[in-house]
């Protein structure tokens, strides 16, 4: 069927801020569908709130639109922009609560826009638990027994019936917030009573646990001609009862036989009728171990994560189709741009394994309940290809860059761990498994444990038996092959000898143990491609072929993790496009599989492989590139850089004498005082004695961190002697190869730089102030532009400062600098001579395309070639902010406290043309609520008490009511502001957590008590807070920038004769 | 164990030996299921042919007792990445490795079978051997050069005398040119009462069972071998609904003066696109044929064209133009593969049912 030609434009609604369970991969299929729609001649309309996307990208769209999704906002761009459809379906759980939401609100029927892809009926019949249940039933498909409930006695009758375990899944919530395992009443109770919390409907389902099935997924697609057709189906290795996207999946499934498969692929492509999606569509399915029964879990009627990670394990471009499906388009009319001589209306055959594992904080996030269950906890992913499972499954472990490259913790542990680790599902259990195996644990009994299949545990326990072979034959050519085909890598072969990773490389190189690469072509070779997707592995028979161009290798960022997210992605991206402008062939190194990055039409080549010195060798190897840019891809790119010239590879841009100048602290330090920049004084201390001398000689309160860090990683402001040797204990390993770095704390604005040299011209294209004070992880921090409190005098000695440090540190691309300006004097705090979270941001609002300009810088241009020259690049009207996003309230156990240690997720963009105005849309798009009236709970530390008087009373100015606890209360009783009194914590009567629970707050500002120990009040009010979606400030300089966005939505109300109190009120 | 596959490309590949250690000759085919590899390996059209998998991991859900499509597998010789050694299913019997020890078949595992795939690719389908590593192999090359291809792999595997499988419905006589048992279990489940006959039935001999359908199963080979059931559906068209699959298809075709060729290396999967002319709509079939009917031969006959492959445009599904009667190239009763195709069964036993109102063409009005 030719495309729609009733409609001109459409608006697409992204999926906003990168939260954990709605990462990169929405990016990816966004970009991918807005290209998709512009190709087919539609005006593309997006709006998408967060600004470190492609998608949001002046070229991608015909109007960008970077927004709060709500309904205000979005209504007012449909009025305004008028699009004759709306296609709600890339965007995630957002884009389609979102379109509900403007459906129901009358706005579409108003304006005429009709909606693509999937009708709102079938949106809402398959995530309303009760109409999916109804139409399973139609279907005759067998769900397991449950029941929606509306309160706790509903989810006792129901527990009653069926018995536990009983699986609770809140409605309409992303990654499953607020859902678990209930085993017992107390489980039952606290999940169930957050559940219906966390759900915008107030509605839970109540399932009778499968947990032990097989876990399987279909992705499938249909047109409005009724083809419908599997792109993928993959199997959990994880058992029903972890989170899909928390658990370890494998494509194509493993352990089903034909007729299973079948089965469930019937299953899947019935749904997607029934439903009448014009597009993709994810089906959860739960198949029993022992029989050919199976249960129906869950329909997302959209494209989502599995859906990405689905496109990069086949090739086939879901999103891309899927929104020309929406178009009209039908899949027997579309080529597969794969191999552009099939048809799309056809099903990937994979001849080779694909392994999915997530990454989760919980190296950040130390006291965070780690185990696993039906509310999603990672932040990203990692994926990779083999041609066997335990090649694909080791390739994935040494992907994930959580410092272990093989499967095992590196350390001993007691069989009772090992026994409760692997039957309670935590981030490591795979880990576990390694090290069950090896000290003896049978097959069976680990599978009795966790009911993960036999199959997968039997491959594990082939590499562990493997390891022995290995050990005994060091150097032997035939073992060493074998053991690079079952996917070892270099450093657990070097482990095995005790031998270097280095040497073990060489070794191989000379013997020819070196891998091959062969193309993810959708077809397993049936049909000649050309798509540059490559894998490696150590077979016969290498399809890249070396092209005659000169080419440049491109780091990815890896994995999405708190501190290196969706924005390294971008530019990642910009970097290749720069590289393809500049004529030079492409090559692109990633192994995330969310990302637009890891899209093979991106760049010429794309090698989907581990970011590890032996892996990135390979390529290097094959490809003799003119050298490797890694500049783009944040800390991880960075951190191979040393290693890459040792083997000889050339880093272009920034040398890496120069990098380690600027990541060193000595070195950092000599430079510093070369080139006369202030710094606050600090010390790098190698053991504990040294550092409490440091601290006590520069003085308390002092910040600690370890050295080449990823986000403020352990890193921690510390204002007395106990709370340094308690950090130098427990948060940090300190010795002469892991110093940990101590400076003096300054409280100051902090101010945050990035900038373009070419070693003569350095260009700014702005300057960001934070709203809050120093000592708050920038990542974590409100950033401003331009400046709103700055002299033109600090301003310039930023901008020189900037140059002179940028042409100091003889920085050839884009480098990020941080300041901290205290008593009008500039500081400098650090510098990452890398890409930053800021590029995308200040490169959208400012129009200076900076990872492109740097990429041609690094490539040999002059600054001035490229039309630019030094200097601060004009400010641009209007005010921008940057407001970071959290996503607490899927971990638990996590304090929320902002401090030097970043702790967001993600990031969306405010503008307008007030401060207050950007500010109200930044927080609005941030998720939190601003009411103009309500209560606002105080409880804040002695420190803060003076300081939150003025809060205090401008909220009460506004018409906030204040609650306070009994000391934070006097201080205001004592200033005549109203308050009331509530208890503390475990005292009789209603105290504050009760306040919070009954929702009677609308606003929490809380600094009570530092230290990480859960028991203390401060920590439980947080998170109960948290728990309950109430907003809880942890920064004054936060809750002020509220409190101006309140005050300029308010009139004051206040009485004739008292101007004394409100002279602080905004009238507005 | 090593053990060595030939190519007659010069090409050798060097494996771990499973199953049998019998050293076979054979055309080397692939097939890109991910998953069906029992269905594949018991499926009588393979017959010999040495098999090759394109996704690595075989054997994994191991060898169970309902799964086969014929009793005793056909094919010469199975090549594979990985040979599971612990495979993981409920109804798993065996490993493959003790099957094909038992059929006395061998098998290879530990091949880049990507490669091998794409030489098939480049060169077509070519004759293989599958012997021990300690054989010369310029010596087999040789051998394999001058090897001729048989061309009596219907005879071999199809029944040797007719017998019944009763049902209560609608009488299908069911042709067996190397039936995969899925076609009986496709009829049976619609309750027909089904008579198994040899390939070199005669149109009278069928008659006499006084069939309300007649169906024509898949086989191996190259349908220009099968002089005989071309002849017997010439003589029996008209007279009895007929349906026809994959071998069938191509002697129904030669049958009503179409031609076949042969395809470069064929279709064998089970993600071929097939558009439906006439609905325009796709279905997602299984497909084992290295034959083709010749697109441009169908002209000149009594047939059209109801069905075509997406990818290449070959013709997927013939229909008679005045008899009830109608073929397809691929597999509607799947195992292994999509069942998207099944409704075809019910198709034919609609026709059936449409030709016994009708009045047209029964057995009873038929003389014989």
């Amino acid at each position: 069927m030719p495309k729609r030609t009733d409609i001109k434009s459409i608006l697409v609604i992204g999926s906003g801020p990168i939260v954990i369970g709605q990462a990169a991969e929405f990016d990816y299929a966004g970009t991918q569908a807005c290209i998709a729609l512009k190709e087919e001649g539609y005006r593309v309309i997006l709006v998408n709130s967060n600004p470190a996307t492609i998608m949001t990208d002046a070229e991608i769209a015909d109007a960008v639109y970077i927004e709060p999704i709500t309904l205000e906002f979005v209504s007012k761009i449909i009025r305004k922009e008028r699009p004759d459809a709306l296609l709600p379906t890339l965007g995630g759980q957002t884009g389609l609560n979102m379109a509900v939401e403007l459906a129901n609100s009358g706005v579409l029927e108003e304006c005429g826009v009709k909606i693509l892809g999937t009708k709102l009926s079938a949106i809402e019949q398959a995530e309303d638990r009760d109409l999916f249940r109804t139409l399973m039933n139609e279907l005759g498909e067998p769900v397991p027994d449950s029941d929606i409930i509306h309160s706790l006695e509903e989810a006792h009758d129901f527990v009653e019936r069926v018995g536990y375990p009983v699986i609770v899944r809140p409605a309409f919530t992303l990654g499953g917030t607020g859902g678990g395992i209930c085993e017992n009443e107390e489980d039952l109770v606290e999940i169930v009573t957050g559940g219906l919390k966390s759900s915008p409907v107030h509605q839970c389902l109540l399932e009778k646990s499968i947990a032990g099935f097989k876990e399987i997924e279909y992705e499938v697609m249909r047109d409005s001609n009724d083809n419908a057709i599997v792109v993928c189906n993959m199997e959990n290795f994880d058992p029903v009862g972890i989170h899909t996207g928390d658990s370890i999946v494998v494509a194509p499934s493993q352990t089903l036989s034909d007729r299973e498969y079948q089965m469930l692929r019937n299953t899947s492509l019935k749904i997607i009728r029934a439903l009448k999606i014009e597009g993709g569509c994810n089906v959860q399915l739960a198949l029993d171990p022992d029989s050919f029964n199976y249960f129906v879990i869950e329909v997302n009627p959209r494209v989502s994560r599995s859906s990405a990670l689905a496109s990069k394990a086949t090739g086939y471009p879901i999103a891309k189709l899927a929104a020309k499906i929406a178009v009209g388009l039908t899949l027997d009319e579309m080529m597969n741009p794969v191999t552009g001589k099939t048809y799309a209306s056809f099903e990937p055959a994979l001849d080779y394994v694909v392994t999915k594992i997530p990454r989760w904080p919980f190296d950040k996030f130390e006291s965070a309940n780690r185990r696993l269950g039906t509310q999603m906890k990672a932040t990203g992913e990692v994926m990779a290809i083999g041609r066997t499972f335990e090649e694909s499954i080791l390739k994935a472990i040494r992907s994930l860059e959580a410092g272990l490259f093989h499967l095992g913790l590196n350390e001993t542990i007691s069989d009772s761990l090992i026994e409760k680790r692997i039957r309670k599902a935590g981030d490591e259990r795979l880990f576990y498994i390694g090290e069950a195996l090896r000290s003896g644990i049978s097959i069976e009994t680990i599978h009795e444990w966790s009911q993960i299949d036999l199959f997968f545990l039997h491959k594990l326990n082939k590499i562990v038996v493997y390891e022995k072979t290995i050990q005994k034959h060091q150097y032997d050519e035939e073992i060493g092959r074998k053991a690079k085909q079952m996917g070892f890598s270099d450093a657990a072969l070097a482990s095995l000898w005790n031998e270097s990773e280095k040497s073990v490389y060489q070794w191989r190189k000379e013997k020819g143990i070196v891998p091959v690469y062969k193309m993810v072509d959708t077809c397993a070779a049936e049909f000649e491609s050309e798509t540059p997707y490559f894998y490696g592995t150590y077979e016969d028979e290498n399809e890249s072929v070396v092209t005659s161009r000169k080419s440049v290798v491109v780091l990815g960022s890896g994995p999405i993790r708190i501190g290196q997210g969706v924005e390294f992605d971008y530019a990642t991206v910009h970097s290749v496009w720069a590289i393809k402008e500049a004529g030079y062939e492409a090559i692109i190194i990633n192994n995330n599989p969310e990302t637009v990055s890891t899209d093979f039409s991106i760049s010429d080549k794309l090698y989907f492989e581990p970011l590890t010195i032996e892996d990135v060798m390979h390529i290097i190897d094959l490809e003799k590139p003119m050298g490797v840019i890694v500049q783009f891809g944040g800390q991880t790119a960075i951190n191979l850089a040393g290693q890459l010239v040792e083997h000889g590879v050339t880093i272009l841009g920034t040398t890496l004498e120069d990098l380690d100048r600027a990541e060193n602290r000595d070195k950092f330090e000599q430079a510093l005082r070369t080139l006369e920049i202030p710094q606050p004084n600090g010390k790098t201390a190698t053991s504990i004695e040294q550092a409490v001398s440091i601290a006590e000689r520069i003085g308390y309160p002092v910040l600690v961190r370890p050295s080449y860090v990823l986000g403020g990683r352990a890193m921690e402001i510390v204002y007395q002697q106990a709370e340094l040797l308690y950090y130098m204990e427990n948060a940090v390993k300190i010795n002469p190869e892991h110093p940990v770095l101590i400076d003096r704390y300054l409280t100051g604005k902090e101010i945050e730089v990035d900038a373009i040299s070419d070693g003569k011209d350095v260009v700014i294209p702005g300057i960001m102030e934070h709203i809050e004070r120093a000592g708050v992880h920038s990542g974590d921090s409100i950033a401003v532009y331009p400046p709103q409190n700055l002299t033109q005098q600090i301003k310039d000695q930023i901008v020189e400062y900037t140059a002179r440090l940028a042409k100091g540190l003889n920085i050839i691309g884009l480098l990020n600098i941080q300041y901290v300006v205290s008593n009008n004097e500039v500081y400098v705090i650090e510098v990452n001579p890398r890409s930053s979270r800021t590029v995308p941001f200040l490169s959208k609002i400012t129009n200076v395309p900076m990872a492109n300009l740097a990429t041609k810088v690094i490539l040999g241009n002059s600054l001035e070639s490229l039309g630019y020259q030094s200097g601060l690049v004009p400010e641009k009207s209007g005010v921008y902010v940057k407001v970071p996003v959290f996503s607490f309230a899927k971990l638990r156990r996590v304090d929320i406290t902002l401090g030097p240690e970043m702790k967001s997720t993600g990031e969306v963009m405010g503008k307008d043309s007030t401060l207050e105005k950007a500010l109200y849309k930044g927080l609005l798009a941030s998720g939190i609520k601003i009411k103009d009236h309500g209560s606002v709970l105080l409880t804040v530390a002695d420190k803060d008490k003076q300081e939150v008087l003025q809060l205090a009373r401008r909220f009460h100015n506004c018409g906030y009511r204040l609650i306070a606890t009994s000391g934070t209360a006097s201080v205001l009783k004592e200033s005549r502001i109203p308050v009331q009194v509530v208890e503390k914590i475990g005292e009789a009567g209603k105290d504050l957590l009760d306040v919070i629970r009954n929702g009677e707050a609308q606003l929490v500002i809380n600094t009570l008590t530092k230290g990480k120990r859960p028991e203390r009040d401060g920590f439980r009010i947080r998170r109960e807070s948290v728990e309950n979606g109430i907003p809880c400030l942890t920064s004054l300089d936060t809750a002020e920038a509220i409190l101006r966005v309140i005050e300029s939505m308010t009139f004051s109300a206040e009485a004739m004769g008292n101007a004394d109190h409100g002279s602080e009120v905004v009238y507005s | 164990m090593k053990r060595q596959l030939i190519l007659e490309d010069g090409t050798i590949f060097i494996g771990e030996a499973f199953g049998s250690d019998s050293e076979k000759t054979g055309e080397v085919v692939f097939n890109t299921g991910m998953t069906g590899y029992q269905e594949i390996l018991s499926d009588p059209s393979y017959c010999g042919q040495i098999v090759t998998l394109t996704y690595p991991l075989v054997g994994n859900y191991g060898i169970n007792r309902d799964d086969f499509e014929s009793i005793n597998p056909a094919i010469s010789g199975f090549v594979v990445k990985e040979a599971a050694d612990f495979p993981s299913n409920w109804r798993s019997g065996m490993s493959l490795d003790e099957f094909f020890k038992g059929k006395n078949i061998p098998g290879i595992s530990g091949i880049d079978t990507r490669k091998l795939t794409r030489i098939i690719r480049h060169y077509g389908t070519l004759k293989g051997a599958i012997c021990s590593i300690d054989k010369n192999a310029a010596e087999v090359l040789q051998q394999l050069k001058a090897t001729v291809l048989p061309t009596d792999q219907v005879k071999r595997v199809s029944a040797k005398t007719a017998y019944p499988s009763p049902g209560r419905g609608k009488r299908v006589v069911l042709v067996d040119f190397g039936m995969k048992h899925g076609i009986l279990r496709e009829l049976n489940d619609r309750d027909c009462d089904v008579i198994v006959v040899p390939y070199n039935v005669t149109a009278r001999e069928i008659l006499s069972l006084n069939p309300d359908g007649i169906m024509l199963s898949n086989g191996p080979g190259n349908p220009k071998d099968v002089g005989e059931a071309i002849e017997m559906i010439r003589d029996i068209q008209g007279k009895v609904p007929m349906f026809g699959i994959c071998l069938g298809h191509q002697l129904f075709a030669l049958a009503n003066g179409a031609d076949t060729e042969k395809m470069k290396f064929g279709h064998r999967g089970s993600n071929h696109p097939v558009k439906d002319l006439k609905s325009g709509k796709i279905a997602l079939t299984s497909q084992n044929h290295g034959y083709t009917v010749q697109a441009a031969s169908v002209g000149r006959t009594n047939l059209e064209v109801t069905h075509i492959a997406l990818n290449d445009g070959t013709v997927e599904g013939l229909r008679h133009k005045q008899f009830p009667a109608f073929t397809v190239q691929y597999h509607p009763e799947a195992s292994p593969g999509p069942v998207d195709a099944n409704y075809l069964f019910d198709e034919f036993l609609t026709m059936i049912e449409t030709a016994k109102t009708e009045g047209e063409v029964t057995c009873q009005n038929v003389q014989i």
